[in-house]
């Protein structure tokens, strides 16, 4: 490889390359200059910005980098085009969010003289998750996806104050690492069958007239099992509870939001370069019929969004309550998937923006009354409207737009779901995601009840947000209620930002 | 009145009156409620101003040139790729004949719920709050021409709904609440699949001559709009109109409610509040019928007609069933609101004909029911107000006690029952004389007159029971109704007897656009015949 190809490459993943060395800056300044651990928060956020701006700089700009010698095509293990950059800037975008977020958080404010760990671990986070949605090599993927992986493992118990914390991060690390071995095996047949890692040079070869379909399929499932497992879909979603009760409300959100969309973006990814041929004018896919993956993703999405929505029924803790919830966002998001069209493809896309502001900012507002009461309980929630107005306002417009209620963005984000499902014809599908939505009404409305409804019986403390949070509270707040009115900005944002290369 | 936006002005005055609300300090009791007083009096001013321009003569319905007040301009506009063409969602407000009627009652109805509501004496601010966005989202459903916007506006009222009977509300005001917000909810998914269907079945052609995909209602109705292949095309031989028309129905069943449909009603009622409850009978209600007879009459006619007898004979049930269980109450909120459900089985009768002197008769009686029976449900509040019950045996000999409210109670009794001079007569009889010409529904129009007979028997059994006969001894120091009192009540007396020996006045309204409905149902509905679908 001689110099000049070296630096073309290498251009093609400055995002990557801006996020190790701050990386790398966040390990050195906490050893070199351990009594300014304040600054850290900052140098993250700095580093974040400047990944953000070369992010920003590859927006309608394609290729692919590091090809090895022997592939023809010229495909290398990592794409940059627009659907990669678009996933590269949300994960970047939630990660500065997650960082103010930290500020308020009483949890990682009492492991302070461990903040350098904690940003050098959710940098790891940052990294697996961007490699993740640009990678086109399976090897390369999987690699990411561990990065990912640990570095989640070790935030979800960082904080060491409680045994559920312990217990979250054990829990975690066991199913991660039972799917993440399951997946290595399908990619290792994968490869035993193509001779070949990298996404783009699969597909033609799967459309081999002799191919053993049973074993494509095994393996198929085998890799769905890791990205599953990453997107909480029902049944590899036993995790998500119990990890997001005991983690750090910090890391739950960054969890259930970033790790979830990157997730996605490696499963959009993985069928669009491996499994189609060509996209049809009217945006439909042609798939290649080694794997029926339109067959599986119908019953993984219902299964998903149905377990999700009636378990969450039954929770009284809040934080569990909006694990269960995202899982059925999972299966929302995955319906998206299931019509395998551009248009449904358009709609994750706004979807996830919706999704991370209304989950962040209900995250957010959970911790902060936590900080203050010292409980996720629901039953302890009751009265809070009028002992915290703001926050309880804002509480509840975040979980009418999770519920999928206009004015609000997330009644767009659902329509546009709706909208590619009845195109592609699935009513019975789009039916039953919309009883799903009635029945999600209910644990929502819950906690409502609980807030507005409800006398307390002793008088509540009042909560008081300080300027800053009320900021944060509104960046996250004023936009969830403009989107859905006026929602073009997104839409054609999202519009552009689906192709992916080669299709 | 060319460029004035009346519309948007009536629709969202409240949402100002909120926002000023939500900045007054909490202790300003008095001047939270005569902001909100001012803002749903001028609400008031406004629907009589549009009524002073409005032509008679325009039918409105289907062409965009003889609706009035049209406001239109584009809302959501996306370019690009070409699979999915532009989107776009306009900004879209117009009214005609049937559509007035409704926005003055919302009007009316919403000034007297303010004055009902003087006596809420906990959290102010957020009950006169929610009430204006109530009202905003009310106004809004019966003013939007795009479909899109219907559909933001109906949702609306979800959410400030839900609050006001579960905060304010009776002992089981926590279920009740969440009934009618699931019922609700659940009937709106349906229109929304519809809306979504619709959406994809029609195209409309743009200023730039590019044909798009529309949510516009007006568009939605011509049929050569239509693409073959859309699932709610009638080209399409395989269309599911038939399904389509029935969730989009039942979407609005709910609201009406019709039976089966109607258990969460009598909840809401006996558990909110007094004036809510005469914001949800008196307009809320409404907003079923008026989605039918704006969406799925003329973008369905062929099923309309089709499914008519069925239609009438959910009406015929309401009327029969609801009078039947009134009778059996004795709660008095209780009893009104199946009484409610009784007269709304009125309005689906008279639509079901089909013919001008039915729906005319529908949408008269959609407003008469509106006045009727938020007076009902006032009368109600006002003696719940003294003596914190509701059963009808705990009174009786009120006569003497409280002459002056006894007066305003014979009114609204036999307004109900339909006593000829008063406004309910005229609007049943023009529904009964409507639905009795369409010779397919005339035997259960027949069945149907016998919820008269029911309606008289339970009313004046009521007026009886509390009425007359001798006064128990604790209720020998009610005081009659008062000033504040007087302003609700005169102004609904009035209404219903100026319409009782005038309805012309409220007829002439309609009266165009209820002939271009019918006619536009037949003509279309034959011109599909002649196609051979």
């Amino acid at each position: 490889m001689d110099a000049s190809l070296l630096t073309e490459n290498l251009s093609y993943i400055l995002p990557e390359i801006v996020i190790s060395a701050a990386l790398i800056i966040i390990v050195l300044f906490d050893l070199i200059f351990h009594n300014d651990k304040r600054i850290i928060p900052y140098l993250a956020v700095a580093g974040l910005a400047v990944a953000g701006f070369f992010i920003i700089d590859q927006f309608s700009f394609e290729g692919s980098a590091f090809a090895t010698s022997s592939s023809a095509n010229n495909f290398g293990m990592i794409t940059v085009d627009n659907f990669g950059s678009f996933f590269k800037l949300f994960v970047v975008c939630v990660s500065i969010l997650i960082v103010f977020f930290s500020f308020s958080s009483e949890e990682i404010q009492k492991t302070f003289d461990r903040l350098g760990e904690y940003y050098a671990l959710i940098f790891g986070m940052i990294l697996g998750m961007i490699i993740l949605v640009s990678a086109s090599d399976l090897i390369l993927i999987y690699l990411a996806l561990e990065l990912l992986s640990l570095s989640s493992y070790v935030l979800a118990g960082f904080t060491k104050l409680r045994d559920r914390n312990s217990e979250a991060s054990l829990k975690y690390l066991i199913f991660g690492g039972v799917s993440s071995g399951l997946m290595l095996f399908g990619i290792s047949i994968i490869y035993g069958m193509t001779g070949t890692t990298n996404l783009y040079l699969i597909n033609p070869l799967l459309q081999a007239p002799n191919l053993n379909l049973i074993t494509v399929s095994f393996a198929m499932i085998l890799i769905f099992t890791g990205i599953g497992y990453k997107i909480s879909s029902a049944p590899f979603h036993f995790w998500t509870p119990d990890v997001y009760e005991g983690a750090p409300i910090v890391i739950t959100a960054f969890l259930s939001v970033a790790s979830k969309a990157a997730g996605f973006a490696l499963l959009i990814r993985l069928i669009k370069t491996t499994f189609v041929t060509f996209t049809s004018p009217d945006g439909y896919w042609q798939l290649i019929n080694a794997f029926d993956w339109q067959a599986l993703l119908i019953i993984i999405s219902i299964f998903t969004m149905t377990l999700g929505n009636f378990t969450a029924l039954w929770q009284n803790n809040l934080k569990r309550m909006l694990a269960y919830s995202s899982i059925a966002h999972a299966g929302y998001l995955l319906l998206g998937l299931v019509v395998m069209s551009d248009q449904g493809l358009t709609a994750i896309l706004i979807y996830f923006v919706f999704y991370a502001l209304m989950n962040l900012g209900a995250f957010y507002i959970i911790m902060l009354i936590a900080n203050k009461t010292g409980s996720e309980e629901i039953d302890d929630y009751t009265g809070l409207g009028s002992a915290a107005p703001f926050l309880g306002v804002s509480l509840a417009i975040f979980l009418v737009s999770l519920t999928g209620l206009p004015p609000t963005a997330g009644f767009i984000g659902k329509l546009y779901i709706f909208i590619a499902l009845v195109d592609a014809k699935m009513i019975a599908v789009a039916i039953i995601a919309l009883l799903n939505t009635v029945v999600s009404l209910y644990y929502y409305v819950r906690v409502l009840k609980h807030m507005y409804l409800q006398k307390s019986d002793s008088p509540k403390d009042a909560i008081l947000p300080s300027t800053g949070q009320i900021l944060f509270i509104l960046i996250l707040l004023v936009p969830t209620l403009l989107f859905g009115v006026y929602f073009t900005p997104i839409v054609t944002f999202a519009k552009n930002s689906i192709s992916l290369l080669g299709f | 009145m060319d460029g004035f936006p009346i519309l948007s002005l009536l629709t969202f005055l409240p949402v100002l009156g909120m926002i000023i609300i939500l900045f007054l300090p909490k202790e300003q009791s008095n001047t939270i409620k005569y902001t909100t007083l001012v803002i749903t009096s001028l609400q008031v001013v406004f629907a009589v101003i549009l009524l002073g321009n409005y032509n008679y003569g325009a039918g409105g319905i289907f062409e965009q040139s003889s609706f009035q007040f049209i406001e239109k301009f584009r809302w959501i506009e996306i370019t690009g790729i070409s699979w999915i063409g532009t989107v776009k969602v306009d900004y879209f407000m117009g009214v005609d004949g049937i559509s007035v009627p409704m926005v003055l009652l919302t009007a009316i109805i919403s000034f007297i719920a303010t004055l009902s509501s003087w006596n809420i004496k906990s959290q102010l601010k957020g009950y006169f709050a929610l009430f204006l966005l109530l009202d905003t989202g009310m106004m809004g459903v019966f003013v939007s021409l795009d479909f899109f916007l219907f559909y933001i506006f109906w949702e609306l009222m979800l959410l400030p709904m839900y609050f006001l009977i579960g905060i304010w509300g009776g002992p089981r005001k926590e279920y009740a609440a969440i009934k009618f917000f699931i019922y609700t909810l659940f009937g709106s998914i349906f229109i929304l699949l519809v809306m979504i269907g619709l959406y994809f079945s029609a195209t409309e052609t743009i200023a730039s001559g590019e044909r798009v995909f529309t949510f516009n209602m007006l568009a939605l109705m011509d049929q050569t709009n239509y693409s073959p292949d859309g699932i709610l095309s009638p080209f399409n031989p395989e269309n599911m109109r038939l399904v389509a028309y029935i969730a989009l129905f039942v979407g609005f069943a709910i609201k009406i409610p019709m039976f089966p449909f109607h258990t969460w009603l009598p909840d809401a009622h006996v558990e909110a509040p007094t004036p809510i409850s005469v914001i949800l009978a008196g307009v809320l209600l409404k907003m079923g019928t008026y989605g039918i007879l704006r969406i799925s009459y003329p973008m369905f006619p062929d099923i309309t007609r089709d499914l008519m007898w069925y239609i009438a004979l959910f009406g015929m049930v309401n009327i029969i069933y609801g009078a039947l269980v009134a009778l059996a109450q004795k709660d008095f909120k209780k009893l009104i609101a199946y009484s409610s459900i009784s007269h709304m089985g009125y309005v689906l009768l008279g639509m079901a004909s089909l013919s001008t002197t039915g729906i005319a008769g529908a949408v008269f009686q959609m407003f008469n029911h509106g006045t009727i029976t938020a007076m009902l449900f006032l009368i109600v509040g006002v003696i719940y107000d003294r003596t914190h019950t509701r059963g009808i045996n705990d009174f009786g000999g009120l006569a003497n006690q409280m002459p002056v409210y006894t007066g305003f109670v014979t009114v609204a009794f036999f307004a109900a029952i339909g006593l000829p001079s008063l406004s309910g007569f005229v609007s049943e009889a023009l529904v009964f004389v409507g639905a009795f010409g369409q010779e397919s529904i005339r035997v259960l129009t027949m069945i149907s007159t016998l919820g008269i007979l029911l309606g008289a028997a339970y009313m004046l059994w009521t007026l009886q029971r509390i009425f007359f006969g001798t006064l128990p001894e604790k209720w020998n120091k009610l005081l009659d109704i008062d000033k504040r009192e007087y302003a609700m009540f005169i102004p609904l007396t009035i209404i219903i007897i100026f319409l009782g020996i005038y309805p012309s006045a409220m007829l002439d309204i309609m009266n165009t656009s209820v002939n271009t409905l019918v006619d536009y149902v037949a003509v279309s509905f034959q011109n599909m015949q002649l196609s051979g679908f």
